[in-house]
């Protein structure tokens, strides 16, 4: 065992000499990286998002009803209200949180056909 | 035509054949084919066009994921449509049994016709409100008549549906 953990300093002795003799090199022209650097502060890392329906004349008002109740849960009163204020509003905000589990629920009322979007809170 | 609950399913009786091959061009309405705004109302956009690396990773992995589910509930009922090959008198009516088991993939494809139909004729929010409008003169009529006979049809299962949970 200790003569292959010497047998492994010696040979990344000998990578880490390779290695410096390629950079050193004068010819080697190699092109520098750029870092693109986006800074966030952790309030805006942590802004909510809002899951948005929007108002559409095909689907049918007690349809978009059920699909409240069976994507968010929400009981009947909760699901009729949300639905009535996309018809009279244009808009109903049905949740807000993280953007990944937002972005599930949007892709589960577009698997219902309704008009959904996600968008930021602020 | 008739409808009513028999046991584990819903019953379209007396269809006559109009009404029948309305029913049988559900899953071809479904498709958006060569109408770009069936195709974007399919499959709208799931945020404002400035995030646009959400929208493309949209379009790649949801989009095809939402096609599967589409098409999945248009086979379901494309299934339940074959009893409507009526074999006996060409002009007979004919019954239709929906099981209960499929009434979601009915109330799936059924949307999506109505609203692939809606957004290739761009029916304004009055036509679709004008529930009396008759008669059929033309193929644009017959489209609107086709998205509140579906809608009709939604809003029976929805029912049978509510009073089964």
């Amino acid at each position: 065992m200790l003569a292959f953990c010497m047998g492994w300093l010696r040979w990344k002795e000998e990578a880490k000499f390779a290695t410096t003799m390629v950079i050193d090199f004068p010819d080697a022209a190699l092109e520098a990286p750029t870092i693109e650097k986006k800074e966030a502060t952790s309030q805006e890392i942590e802004i909510p998002w809002n899951v948005v329906v929007h108002n559409d004349p095909v689907n049918l008002m007690s349809y978009v009803t059920m699909v409240f109740q069976r994507v968010f849960g929400y009981p009947r009163e909760r699901a009729e209200k949300h639905m009535l204020e996309v018809h009279r509003n244009g808009r109903s905000i049905l949740w807000s949180g993280v953007r990944e589990r937002g972005e599930l629920y949007v892709q589960q009322l577009h698997g219902y056909l309704l008009l959904a979007t996600i968008e930021k809170t602020v | 035509m008739e409808i009513c609950r028999q046991d584990q399913a819903l019953e379209i009786r007396e269809l006559d054949p109009f009404l029948a091959e309305l029913l049988r061009q559900v899953p071809e309405s479904a498709q958006p084919k060569d109408s770009p705004a069936a195709e974007e109302r399919l499959f709208s956009a799931p945020a404002a066009p400035e995030e646009k690396d959400l929208c493309a990773e949209w379009k790649v992995y949801v989009v095809p994921e939402l096609r599967r589910l589409f098409q999945s509930a248009t086979e379901t009922i494309r299934q339940d449509l074959e009893q409507l090959q009526c074999t006996g008198k060409p002009f007979a009516n004919c019954t239709l049994r929906i099981p209960l088991a499929h009434t979601d993939a009915w109330l799936n494809a059924l949307n999506q016709a109505r609203l692939a139909i809606a957004a290739t004729y761009q029916f304004s929010d009055h036509e679709l409100c004008d529930h009396y409008r008759s008669p059929l003169g033309s193929r644009r009529d017959l489209s609107l008549f086709q998205v509140n006979f579906y809608g009709f049809l939604q809003e029976f299962i929805l029912r049978e549906m509510e009073g089964n949970s």
